[in-house]
């Protein structure tokens, strides 16, 4: 049997940031991946690093993510913070097309001021042309976080993987979790590949998260999809921003490449048994027509490649960040419902904070375990 | 002009060589609502293009391209008399495990749902990435002999061939009797004359006349007076594009010069539908290519999908034939057209012919074996052209920890340009067995999806028989925009 501190469940974006907060504190955290790190939604999302229109739950944390993603030497040192090619500063529009959906963004803007949040601006649809000025006429402004951008998901897990090496953590790849136990010595982990034992597990699982809980007995929603991304060939320059859809199917960005990524939360075919999801062509319609509506520009786009990731949806959409409500030294990070990714660099350092000083100075309250009941159904919010 | 959009069939063929024509025309006799979908505007496939118009001339270009391609002609008409609907100029970039094909038409996109598809789409040629390879005026020779069936074209300025296999050769003599500047013949298979003449031995005399005609492209070249030069460690010379091309040859470095290169070490499964489609592949060692796994009438193992021709591993196109109708004949029997013991019956001469062809084929693997395509690359080597990603830097990141093909194309990019990972799969697979000390069924292929062939967005915007009660998005926390996922 392999000891150490901490073992992470799951190499994804939070598990390995998870290692990398753990080990920069001083311990020894061990992470087991299944298959390789990055494989599922951590790698294969769209890259937004997106402040706008979050769940107000979510925007402490959001925040504090933000300040971090601008600072990513300090945590990756200048080489592997290029490696992740985040582009912050261009700004993610939410864009309105209907009255109604301008009328949502003005509701929406007092209520983050109200807040005490000032980073989402309402846009007139000069100044949505002034950002953007490829957009059709159609629209009629939007609202903008100008501190958002993107980054490429996959090179930023990996990354975060690398720094958490470097930072003596250990990644461990091909290595299935199949039984978790915990004892008067602490937690023993078995897998595929041997047996671990550590004080404190905790558990990055994504999509296959529940499992993980329910080999102690804890029940969470088993609630998973596959969001599908389309792209482009290469096309010239014509785009900074990312934009999304308030209530249309829409969202994309230019990369550094020059092709174009296209999303929206169009659902693949997810097979979590199987570990893979298919892209659905059927699906792919909307969001194609409404890119090409806003933007004439991509009639002459041509989609070469289209992809999916496999990640968890919690019926309130938002994560489980928190202690287990079963048993001692067992952490929960996961159920980011598809949009995590701009979370990357924060959830370890809170996690990091609650293993080590068993305190956050972020507040999670909102994410914790225990809005679940014990046969893992949220419970109704309370009046 | 507006095409029809079909929105079902029992029977969708896709690819129109040989394999496709004669499991079309079996079906379609064997009373299959058939219809064959393929990207020329005519029957015929790589090795028949454009036979209709071609064939019947009795001019210089159908005594160029010969009388194995004139033989075509009859695979096509059969196809034409049997009551199977054809739908040319028709790009398929989806096939989908429930049988939904996706068709692209005169600038329209649609959906057909079919009952079985057969997948007959052949072979591309193997890339061949040797130092310099992305030149300008390096091509394929496959690429060459489309230009002259499809257009008479015929290069009017030096050409040097250079690489192996019987496709080589035929290309040489085409070129010769086209009247093209061929300079030189370069030929990079490891096998002597005398061991390919004992190799070839236990094939008499039932492949005589396959041996004589190899012979004759032979005697045709020297008769020319064409040099033919056994050469390995070839590296393309130039600034901007290709000036000349040298290799090793009798222990001595060789250069030639030419402003055109056609590099040529035979074909490989074109099995991008395949691979979309998860089917179990397996490396095929003797030819160097993934294909998939099938039973004996072309069935993989994607319920609804079988292969037949060269997508299943190359045969040839006289194997093509008999496969085609294997996968029909299977085809009438899933769909309730004949029996069981009716299939089995009539498979049989077709299974007995393609015995015979595995002979040759074997021969054909044996010392045809390509070897500059499989030689390690340099650092400098460009491994994927569409997104310039080089040996040395796939080698970089493999030290650094990486194992798997597909991260190595989510980090590198290889693999994600416009050819959608077709010309790299393999070498980027080799790099990484060789990095791994590993074998090619090891490292396995880049994990594809649809669209296999690229999708104007607008076409998918306007996709014609997609299901709109397919809801495309989650619908969460009342429609409120910012609990979105």
């Amino acid at each position: 049997m392999t000891r150490t501190d901490v073992i992470v469940i799951g190499g994804g974006i939070h598990g390995c940031c998870t290692a990398l907060h753990l080990a920069r504190r001083g311990l020894k955290p061990i992470v087991l991946e299944k298959n390789t790190v990055g494989r599922h939604a951590s790698g294969v999302n769209a890259g937004g690093v997106r402040q706008l229109m979050r769940h107000t739950a979510e925007i402490p944390l959001s925040m504090a993510a933000m300040d971090a993603w601008e600072r990513l030497d300090a945590l990756l040192g200048p080489e592997l913070a290029a490696n992740c090619n985040f582009v912050g500063g261009v700004g993610q529009i939410g864009i309105a097309e209907s009255a109604q959906e301008l009328a949502w963004c003005r509701e929406r803007v007092a209520e983050m001021r109200a807040l005490g949040y000032d980073f989402e601006e309402l846009i007139d649809a000069d100044e949505l042309k002034r950002l953007v000025p490829s957009v059709a006429d159609i629209c009629r402004g939007g609202i903008v976080s100008r501190r958002d951008g993107h980054a490429n998901p996959f090179r930023t897990t990996q990354s975060f993987r690398l720094r958490a090496e470097q930072l003596g953590a250990r990644i461990l790849e091909r290595t299935r979790v199949t039984g978790l136990e915990q004892g008067d010595g602490g937690w023993t982990v078995t897998t595929d590949r041997g047996t671990f034992g550590a004080d404190i597990v905790v558990n990055c699982g994504g999509a296959w998260a529940w499992q993980a809980g329910a080999m102690v007995g804890e029940h969470f929603p088993k609630s998973h999809f596959a969001s599908t991304l389309m792209v482009t060939s290469r096309m010239p320059h014509f785009i900074d921003p990312v934009v999304i859809g308030i209530d249309r199917v829409l969202s994309f960005k230019q990369t550094e490449a020059g092709t174009v990524v296209i999303g929206g939360g169009i659902l693949g075919d997810p097979d979590l048994d199987a570990e893979t999801a298919e892209t659905v062509s059927d699906r792919m319609m909307e969001s194609a027509a409404t890119v090409y509506e806003f933007f004439p520009i991509l009639r002459q786009a041509t989609i070469v490649r289209t992809w999916a990731g496999l990640e968890a949806l919690m019926p309130d959409v938002i994560p489980v960040i928190g202690p287990s409500r079963v048993a001692s030294g067992l952490w929960h990070a996961f159920g980011f419902s598809g949009h995590g990714f701009q979370l990357g660099p924060i959830v370890g350092s809170v996690i990091a904070d609650l293993i080590v000083d068993g305190v956050s100075p972020l507040p999670i309250a909102a994410f914790s375990p225990t809005r679940f009941t014990a046969e893992g159904k949220l419970r109704p919010p309370a009046q | 002009m507006t095409h029809l959009q079909r929105e079902s069939c029992e029977l969708a063929i896709v690819g129109g060589g040989p394999a496709g024509l004669a499991a079309a025309t079996l079906a379609a006799e064997l009373g299959v609502e058939t219809v064959l979908f393929d990207e020329q505007s005519a029957p015929g496939g790589q090795v028949y293009r454009n036979v209709e118009a071609n064939a019947p001339r009795h001019d210089a270009l159908a005594a160029i391209l010969g009388g194995d391609y004139a033989g075509g002609l009859a695979l096509v008409r059969a196809f034409r008399a049997s009551g199977a609907a054809y739908e040319p100029e028709s790009a398929v970039w989806q096939v989908a495990a429930s049988g939904k094909v996706g068709v692209s038409r005169g600038g329209r996109a649609y959906l057909t749902r079919a009952q079985r598809v057969v997948l007959a789409t052949g072979a591309m040629e193997r890339p061949v990435p040797v130092p310099g390879w992305t030149l300008p005026g390096v091509m394929g020779a496959g690429a060459v002999q489309t230009l002259m069936k499809a257009s008479g074209i015929v290069p009017d300025r030096p050409v040097v061939l250079a690489g192996c296999g019987p496709l080589l050769y035929l290309v040489a003599v085409q070129l010769v009797r086209a009247n093209a500047p061929l300079v030189a013949v370069v030929d990079t298979s490891a096998a002597t004359l005398a061991g390919t003449v004992r190799a070839a031995l236990p094939l008499l005399p039932a492949f005589a006349g396959d041996l004589a005609k190899g012979l004759s492209w032979i005697a045709t070249l020297k008769a020319r007076r064409i040099p033919i030069h056994k050469g390995s460690r070839l590296v393309v010379e130039g600034t901007g594009r290709v000036e000349a091309v040298t290799f090793d040859s009798g222990g001595r470095r060789v250069r030639i010069a030419t402003s055109l290169l056609l590099l040529h070490e035979g074909v490989i499964p074109n099995n991008q539908v395949t691979t979309s489609l998860r089917c179990k592949h397996v490396w095929n060692v003797a030819q160097a290519a993934w294909r998939p796994e099938t039973d004996p009438f072309g069935a993989t193992s994607s319920a609804r999908v079988a292969v037949a021709g060269d997508g299943a591993g190359i045969g040839g196109a006289r194997a093509a034939v008999h496969r085609g109708r294997l996968a029909a004949l299977d085809a009438a029997f899933r769909l309730g057209r004949i029996g069981r013991d009716e299939r089995d019956a009539r498979a049989r001469p077709e299974r007995t012919a393609l015995a015979r062809e595995a002979r040759l084929r074997a021969f054909l693997d044996r010392v045809y074996r390509p070897a500059e395509a499989v030689r390690p690359l340099d650092d400098d080597t460009l491994a994927c052209r569409c997104e310039e990603v080089s040996a040395g830097e796939l080698r970089g990141l493999i030290a650094e920890g990486f194992t798997d093909l597909n991260q190595l194309k989510s980090f590198s990019r290889c693999g994600m340009g416009q050819c959608q990972g077709r010309m790299c799969a393999g070498t980027v697979g080799r790099i990484l067995a060789e990095g791994l000390a590993t074998d090619m069924a090891a490292v396995g292929h880049y994990r594809l999806r649809i669209p296999v062939k690229p999708l104007p967005l607008a076409e998918l915007a306007e996709l014609g028989h997609a299901d709109r009660n397919d809801k495309p998005v989650l619908e969460v926390a009342d429609g409120d925009p910012s609990q979105r996922i």
